[in-house]
């Protein structure tokens, strides 16, 4: 009875899930606890458990929102990458007859949780969080179309990165590589918890990704300021818009395909299985479509940034606006039709591979064309190298590197013998660092002093910038070499001695990317200490041209005070130019949203499904989905949303800034 | 600066210098072409990516906000003739790459024959194939010489200058077969089988390799390929004939079972019809075969009666589970005897013998292309045509 009874509370979950026999995760599990429990205490000490909830978990303020989202993609950055750099040890030191320090368990869950979370709670979490702060200003909103979805999101991806993070200390995460394809994610021979862990984690992380993408794509459609057409959008807002419709297209395929796996794993389906006429082509087919446009989803934003940097920096309007947003489009676009190029090594005919790789060579036409417009952008400009310009000349030299690698890939007797080689990893963490990394990085110290009125420090900003460039070219180009030396991906030993000195190499790259990382976290403590050094009072520190620089830093939370009226495409520079006076009379009531919890309850609700599913403990996984789903009705009968801020709160803020901005000028 | 340059850079070389580059220095005829494909390619991107470098750092120096000689127009945005050139220059190399792609795909489609040992020396008659069938298991290779009628794991041997003809499957997961001397690899994928078509040139002993990860075993998923000559092969073929062991389908279930870093061993005899039973996923006595399901279904199947056809699983390589709402793990009964399905899969695997040694390839290397008005040729030639070049395949 007792065991029935403790098999039916936690269904599979027993003390020998728990990896007590890894002496590695226990040391991690420990300082883990101990720093959460730091952390935990000083929020209590300092009391700030009521400021959290109120002002920021149950925030539906699109700049809180975005803020909370960059914060999880750091967080997540520091997991994704110690993975990282313990493959990279584990690779330097697994040579002659030595086994390395990590067995094939272990080693394989972290290569997989390292793609996993580099890819869905790093770079996702960077470019939602980026897109979430920046658009509604630039567009002159006052914020995105639905709120409270905004939150909700947010929430659901902090709950998908928790089921990844729980798979660390309770049961394990997959052994199949980031993409988890069957059969080896099958029920057969992966029978354990791991890629229940990697399904359920995915599945609610994609609702937040996807429900994000709706709103923001409302949001640009809807919520533009007078007389901002189309075509007099910012360069960021439009590659967000294209991001958002690729996410909106192609996440469904995603959780449809995961849906699949889960069945097959389940309920004993046999979508992907061998026998009983399945077809494990399916899955694979069905994640790169999903897995394609996902790539585009990460670096088109950071295109953008790239182009409002470029501008601003070089003191220029963009060069070939127009052409930018046709290459944008045609990108989006494209972006469906090349999923096939991660396979050509499995046996489709030569038309369809040379169909498949002749369209990824047409993507990079009009990526080469932005790349000369930004050369343009910088041509009779007068560059200002602050951070935010010198990441962008570093992605504009890392990354054609990268995107010609990716074009030789793209030929398929090419592929054939780089395909899953090292060549690749060292093709994909070129554009992926090279160009999403160094693009939110450029973002980030862009528009920093918007969002909290004080630049970053610029010494440790070059500090971290050094270490990540250099650390990345030490990291990657051994790669590379390796490729060519017929060296596959995702190994754990090796047996050829004369490898090792450019796995040395790697590792040593990885080490300075740390230093990249610590110096970036030190900017931003530093930055936090200096901040009246540093403080920005103007709103507009980089004399910028768009939206956003228009309003304080930090913007108020109605972000502007009177919806501005758009004339050209740099809004915010044409004001200035025909001498623009901000309104300090007249105000009006400002109609807002009101903040609420709900979104945090349901995402706990839906952790605690997906862990009930992973674990096979029925009770909770409908308990709980009971509960999601009142909620979810409940929430419906909520009709207190909204509040007006009323017409003397919002001259008071602004008053308030009037007298700022006049302290300025006298000291000027 | 300029010396302190060089002696930065001559460890490099040093470290260069030492290694066995084997994708741009292979010793197969097809993967050499590749290497070509990937060189051109890459000579070619660099027509584009090397000024955009270039002048990246120009502008970037030329530019900057303390040059004082600079010109500054900030109100410049626009002109038609740069877009055009942007746009066009990308566009052009694209499109000779674009035509290096087509027809490097379709020439060296791992399915199609090799129509030469080496540049200047075409394949003829007299050369006789060497066929391979090659089964991924977990984790190690086995390797089936059906014209010899031996096996040996982890261990190929082929004859230098004679073609290869691999067929390729896997037991449980995917994994991908790559000698990266010989050829670009191709994935091994349990119930499908894929080919590849290649040729050593240099005797020598290279290394062979699971490219796809398949589970904890994977690292050592490795395997050497001989090429020697003719007359060494022989001696290897005799040697693996005195090997003790012999695989039928019995010892192939033993085999099967998941073992990592497997040493090399021979089997001297090897039941012909085991990789046909392999493929289709029924060695195990009394399991239908995938190509009789197939064909069955293809007749309209067995109704509702199907379902019921099937018996529980006794045997099972990894102890299968089977999902926690699913039914109880099972398998679909044979209808017909081994032989019977043995046979069938005989002729299906004959079927695409026929086509050897290949017709004239001159079409696909762009002799075909059509002149303007010349549509009369097309219809005379009779075979299928892809626009402006017509092939046969």
């Amino acid at each position: 009875m007792p065991e029935t009874l403790t098999k039916f509370i936690f269904g599979r979950l027993t003390l020998e899930s728990l990896p007590l026999h890894e002496p590695i995760v226990v040391v991690t599990f420990i300082v883990v606890v101990l720093g959460g429990f730091a952390v935990l205490g000083a929020i209590t000490y300092f009391k700030l458990w009521g400021y959290l909830w109120r002002e920021w978990f149950t925030s539906v303020d699109h700049k809180k929102i975005g803020i909370m989202y960059m914060v999880l993609g750091l967080v997540m950055l520091l997991r994704g990458f110690s993975d990282a750099i313990m493959m990279r040890l584990q690779q330097a030191i697994a040579f002659n007859g030595s086994d390395g320090y990590l067995n094939a368990h272990h080693y394989d869950q972290i290569f997989t949780a390292h793609g996993v979370i580099m890819i869905f709670f790093v770079a996702m979490p960077f470019v939602t969080g980026l897109m979430n702060f920046v658009v509604p200003l630039q567009i002159g909103a006052r914020d995105v179309s639905f709120p409270f979805l905004n939150n909700f999101s947010f929430w659901m991806t902090v709950g998908g990165a928790i089921l990844v993070m729980a798979s660390l200390f309770v049961g394990e995460f997959a052994r199949t590589g980031w993409l988890a394809y069957p059969p080896l994610s099958g029920i057969n021979y992966s029978p354990d918890v791991g890629v229940d862990y990697y399904i359920w984690a995915l599945q609610v992380a994609g609702v937040g990704t996807t429900l994000s993408g709706i709103n923001l794509i409302c949001t640009i459609i809807k919520m533009r300021a007078p007389g901002m057409t189309m075509m007099r959008m910012p360069i960021f807002t439009w590659t967000s818009l294209c991001t958002n419709v690729l996410i909106v297209a192609s996440f469904p395929v995603l959780t449809a395909v995961l849906t699949l796996l889960a069945l097959d794993r389940y309920v004993g389906t046999n979508f992907f299985t061998n026998d009983f006429g399945g077809n494990p082509m399916m899955y694979v087919n069905l994640i790169w479509i999903w897995g394609h446009p996902e790539v585009y989803i990460l670096i088109l934003p950071l295109f953008g940034v790239f182009s409002e940097v470029t501008s601003t920096f070089s003191g220029k309007r963009l060069f070939g606006y127009t052409s930018m947003v046709y290459a944008t489009v045609v990108i989006t676009i494209l972006s469906y039709l090349v999923w096939l190029h991660h396979f050509f090594t499995m046996g489709s005919g030569a038309s369809v591979n040379s169909f498949f790789g002749i369209t990824t060579m047409i993507i990079s036409i009009p990526t080469g064309a932005k790349m000369f417009n930004w050369l343009f952008t910088m041509y009779r400009g007068r560059i200002r190298f602050e951070l935010p310009m010198m990441w962008t000349v570093a992605f504009m030299l890392t990354f054609v590197v990268g995107g010609m690698t990716g074009v030789l890939l793209a030929v398929p007797p090419a592929d054939f013998v780089l395909h899953n080689s090292l060549f690749l990893i060292a093709h994909f963490h070129n554009v992926i660092i090279g160009g999403v990394l160094f693009g939110l990085f450029a973002g980030i110290a862009y528009w920093w002093p918007k969002a909290f009125g004080f630049r970053l420090d610029p010494f440790w900003g070059k500090v971290s910038f050094w270490c990540w460039v250099l650390g990345f070219w030490f990291a990657f180009m051994p790669l590379y070499i390796l490729g060519l030396m017929g060296v596959t991906r995702r190994m754990r030993v090796f047996d050829d001695p004369s490898l090792q000195i450019w796995f040395v190499i790697a590792a040593f790259g990885a080490a300075l990317i740390a230093c990249g990382i610590a110096a970036f976290l030190v900017q931003i403590f530093v930055s936090i200490r200096k901040r009246a050094e540093l403080a920005d009072v103007t709103g507009d520190p980089w004399d910028g041209r768009t939206l956003e620089w228009s309003t304080s830093s930090p913007p108020p939370a109605y972000n502007f005070a009177f919806t501005p009226v758009i004339r050209d495409n740099d809004a915010w520079f044409d004001m200035k130019r025909a001498g623009y006076r901000r309104p300090l009379t007249g105000f009006k009531p400002i109609h807002m949203p009101k903040n609420t919890g709900t979104g945090v309850i349901l995402a706990i609700f839906s952790v605690a499904l997906g862990f009930g599913l992973i674990w096979y403990m029925w009770w909770l996984a409908a308990l709980s989905f009971v509960c999601l789903i009142a909620t979810a009705i409940g929430h419906t009968f909520n009709y207190h949303r909204d509040f007006n801020i009323p017409a003397a709160e919002v001259a008071q803020t602004e008053e308030a800034r009037t007298a700022l901005l006049a302290a300025e000028g006298a000291k000027a | 600066m300029k010396r302190s340059g060089a002696l930065l850079l001559f460890p490099l070389a040093v470290l260069l210098s030492g290694c066995d580059f084997v994708v741009l220095a292979p010793a197969g005829d097809v993967a050499v072409q590749q290497r070509d494909l990937l060189v051109v390619s890459t000579l070619l991107m660099l027509l584009i990516i090397v000024p955009v470098m270039a002048l990246t750092v120009l502008f970037a120096w030329r530019y900057r906000q303390s040059s004082t000689t600079a010109t500054y127009t900030p109100d410049w945005d626009h002109s038609t003739k740069l877009e055009l050139v942007i746009w066009a220059a990308p566009l052009l190399i694209i499109i000779c790459l674009g035509a290096l792609t087509w027809l490097g795909t379709h020439l060296l489609d791992p399915y199609r024959r090799i129509d030469r040992i080496e540049p200047g020396q075409p394949v003829t008659q007299n050369h006789k194939l060497l066929r391979v069938e090659v089964v991924a298991l977990d984790w190690k290779w086995l390797f089936i010489y059906p014209d010899y009628g031996i096996a040996s794991v982890n261990e190929l041997a082929a004859p230098v200058n004679q073609p290869i003809d691999f067929r390729i499957t896997s037991s449980t997961v995917m994994n991908s077969f790559y000698i990266p001397a010989l050829a670009g690899q191709i994935y091994a994928m349990p119930a499908m089988e894929t080919k590849l078509h290649a040729v050593i040139n240099r005797p020598g002993t290279y290394a062979g390799f699971s490219a796809n990860y398949s589970g904890a075993g994977f690292s050592g998923m490795r395997f050497a390929f001989h090429g020697v000559s003719d007359l060494a092969f022989a001696d290897w073929v005799a040697q693996a004939k005195s090997a003790p062991a012999t695989l039928n389908r019995e010892t192939y279930l033993e085999l099967e079972r998941p073992s990592e870093n497997e040493p090399v061993r021979h089997y001297a005899s090897v039941d012909p019809e085991l990789y046909g039973a392999v493929l289709n996923l029924c060695v195990e006595p009394g399991k239908m075969c995938m190509n009789e399901m197939m064909s069955i279904d293809a007749k309209g199947g067995l109704g509702l009666a199907g379902v019921r056809n099937t018996l529980p699983l006794q045997y099972d390589k990894l102890a299968r589970r089977g999902a926690v709402f699913g039914s109880d793990p099972s398998y679909v009964a044979s209808i017909c005897t081994a032989e019977e399905a043995a046979a069938a899969s005989r002729a299906a695997r004959n079927d695409d013998d026929r086509d050897w040694p290949l017709r004239d390839l001159s079409p696909l290397r762009g002799v075909g292309l059509l002149a303007p008005g010349a549509g009369s040729r097309r219809a005379d030639a009779g075979t299928p045509s892809f626009g402006l070049l017509r092939f046969e395949l």
